[in-house]
């Protein structure tokens, strides 16, 4: 993980209701714009296979950097390949692989937040202590070190990054689950002979869920950048296989000689989907902290 | 509960998470496919000498937790074994590598503390589009990877106008500098992004808070305020972020080297994993992880020194 997610001490101050009307439309805009991006990267990566007919991974070296023509909007590589195809086929590795590592680290990270946050004492304190020195840990690490061990690709890399993430993940999930803890509805859930695990379940995590997903769309994020910068270091997905990382990596040679395209579009692919998503989990965060 | 109590508590926690990281490092070993031996000598010939060499080195005639303690207590002497590539003892070509990393991540680290720190307190301070501008700028920042802000940077800076070189590290201390820069601006970006944005956070709570308000009513100069009221409170929860946002970079150290092709630790543990070199990978990997652990047990500890509340609040908690 690059950064953390805004998680300070000191939350956002709560804005004067000066222009409160007008600023809440457009951050409504905002909002429906960047789940707009991530919606439409979604089918692409979903469909877009379906609906090109061009292959990603036929090579003519006559259309070597070749400009946009009729059927190939966006132009060629240096290997004439059709980029156009070539980031569509990439969407599907850069889009969806991350989701693993958002289902794993999440399941995880809630599982050991929310059984720390309520069984207490020595157990919690344990997992504190963990979470803090953890906190921020570079996954990509993790990552590497897994590729190391089984090879390049994406399944082992996604399982060590999702470890990776566990601590950051639990910490949030931890702190919010400890304050609802502390609400005096689940004593008297308590006093009403309820059980933890389903007082846990039923009611502390519906009521944190809103924080779940924020980090959860956080993390997406961070998974996106990390996945792709292990296929941009070539530990990842392998040529030539497509994948927004390989392609910025593959381009490096074109942008030397004037042809930045290809590195060029793929960054703006993997910028364009991670602005999206980090627009959208800060409002998530935002609605979920103002909420409690 | 006095500091020092906190203090050997989180130096226990350290040593425990210290021990607990470098299991995981030599126990990935038997993650592998296959038995560690064959694992170790994958992809290649090897003599019945090198094969007992490899055996030795690691003892893998003993138990595992034998085998680990061999490992972690050459580790603490120095002694990170021997490359299976290179032959020659791991801690010797890791030296001069360790030595750029340190360059590459102080140098960005600088960036970050500076440019972060700075747009952070103006936009706080600035009420209105100043603010409005660095935000959305830093907002924006922040959804580029290090490498994607690498690729750019050479693309305008090196190819385009030619003012830095492409790759390489440089031969004397200036040279190594400016060959720095790009990547130095490449691992920073996010972070100051994301430092910047947080010293806002901070800035802002601060300046509406009553002791300010307090302050400003009583008639103190503004600069007074700013400096006493705001900022002092304010570097709290910076001096944690700023903390561990650095520790982060090295991982994207890593990817930087890469790209800029400045054989630090990052691009010899990539070159190491490609050349199945598995010493070396252990070696590299326990060595940042270990840095990272330290630098956030720092910034916890900086953190209860600069604020006597914490220290005292998390015995209880």
């Amino acid at each position: 993980m690059s950064i953390l997610a805004v998680q300070s001490a000191s939350p956002e101050p709560v804005e004067m209701p000066t222009s409160s009307a007008g600023r809440a439309h457009r951050m409504g805009v905002g909002a429906w714009i960047a789940l707009g991006i991530l919606v439409f990267f979604m089918l692409v990566a979903l469909l877009g296979p379906l609906l090109i007919s061009t292959d990603p991974a036929s090579i003519s070296l006559m259309d070597s950097f070749g400009p946009p023509q009729p059927g190939h909007p966006l132009g060629f590589d240096g290997q004439g390949r059709d980029l156009l195809a070539r980031l569509v086929y990439g969407a599907r590795s850069s889009m969806l692989g991350p989701i693993l590592v958002v289902l794993i680290s999440t399941v995880l990270g809630g599982t050991i937040a929310l059984s720390a946050a309520w069984i207490g004492g020595a157990y919690d304190a344990v997992v504190a202590r963990v979470i803090d020195a953890l906190f921020a840990f570079p996954g990509l690490l993790l990552a590497i070190l897994a590729v190391s061990l089984v090879g390049p690709g994406l399944l082992a890399a996604s399982i060590a990054l999702s470890i990776g993430y566990t601590p950051y993940v639990a910490r949030i999930i931890r702190s919010a689950a400890l304050q609802e803890r502390s609400l005096p509805y689940v004593s008297a859930l308590t006093v009403q002979g309820l059980g933890g695990t389903s007082i846990v379940l039923r009611h502390i995590l519906p009521n944190v869920s809103g924080i779940i997903v924020a980090a959860a769309t956080l993390s997406y994020g961070y998974a996106l950048i990390d996945l792709a910068a292990l296929s941009f270091i070539g530990l990842g997905v392998q040529p030539p296989a497509s994948d927004w990382g390989v392609m910025v990596a593959d381009g490096v040679p074109g942008l030397l000689q004037g042809y930045p395209q290809e590195s060029l579009y793929a960054s703006a692919c993997i910028v364009l989907v991670v602005g999206a998503v980090n627009f959208l989990g800060d409002r998530l965060t935002e609605t979920a902290e103002g909420g409690r | 509960m006095s500091l020092g109590r906190f203090l050997l508590g989180r130096l226990i926690a350290l040593v425990v998470t210290l021990l607990l990281a470098s299991l995981a490092v030599y126990g990935a070993l038997y993650l592998a496919p296959g038995t560690p031996l064959s694992f170790l000598t994958r992809g290649r010939t090897v003599t019945p000498e090198e094969l007992a060499a490899i055996k030795a080195q690691y003892h893998l005639d003993e138990g595992f937790l034998s085998q680990y303690g061999h490992w972690v207590a050459g580790v603490l002497h120095g002694d990170f074994g021997t490359s299976i590539l290179g032959k020659a003892p791991v801690l010797s070509l890791l030296g001069g590598r360790a030595f750029n990393t340190f360059m590459l991540v102080a140098f960005a680290s600088i960036i970050i503390l500076i440019i972060g720190l700075t747009v952070g307190i103006t936009a706080g301070l600035k009420r209105g589009w100043v603010d409005r501008t660095l935000m959305v700028g830093a907002t924006g920042a922040m959804a580029v990877p290090a490498f994607v802000a690498a690729i750019v940077l050479v693309l305008i800076f090196a190819v385009n106008l030619h003012w830095f070189p492409v790759f390489g590290a440089g031969d004397s201390l200036g040279d190594r500098l400016y060959h720095l820069v790009l990547p130095g601006i490449a691992l920073a970006l996010a972070s100051v992004a994301y430092v910047a944005r947080l010293t806002r956070a901070a800035v802002r709570t601060e300046a509406d808070s009553d002791h300010v308000q307090t302050a400003v009513s009583r008639g103190l100069p503004r600069g007074a305020v700013i400096s006493r009221h705001v900022l002092r409170n304010a570097m709290i929860p910076i001096v944690t972020v700023a903390g561990l946002t650095i520790g982060s970079l090295i991982a994207g150290a890593v990817v930087i080297e890469q790209v800029f092709q400045l054989n630090g630790l990052g691009s010899y543990l990539v070159q190491a994993v490609g050349q199945k070199d598995f010493p070396v990978v252990q070696a590299i990997v326990l060595i940042l992880v270990a840095v990272f652990i330290v630098l956030n047990t720092v910034v916890d500890v900086l953190y209860a020194v600069l604020d006597p509340r914490i220290s005292a609040g998390r015995q209880s908690a």
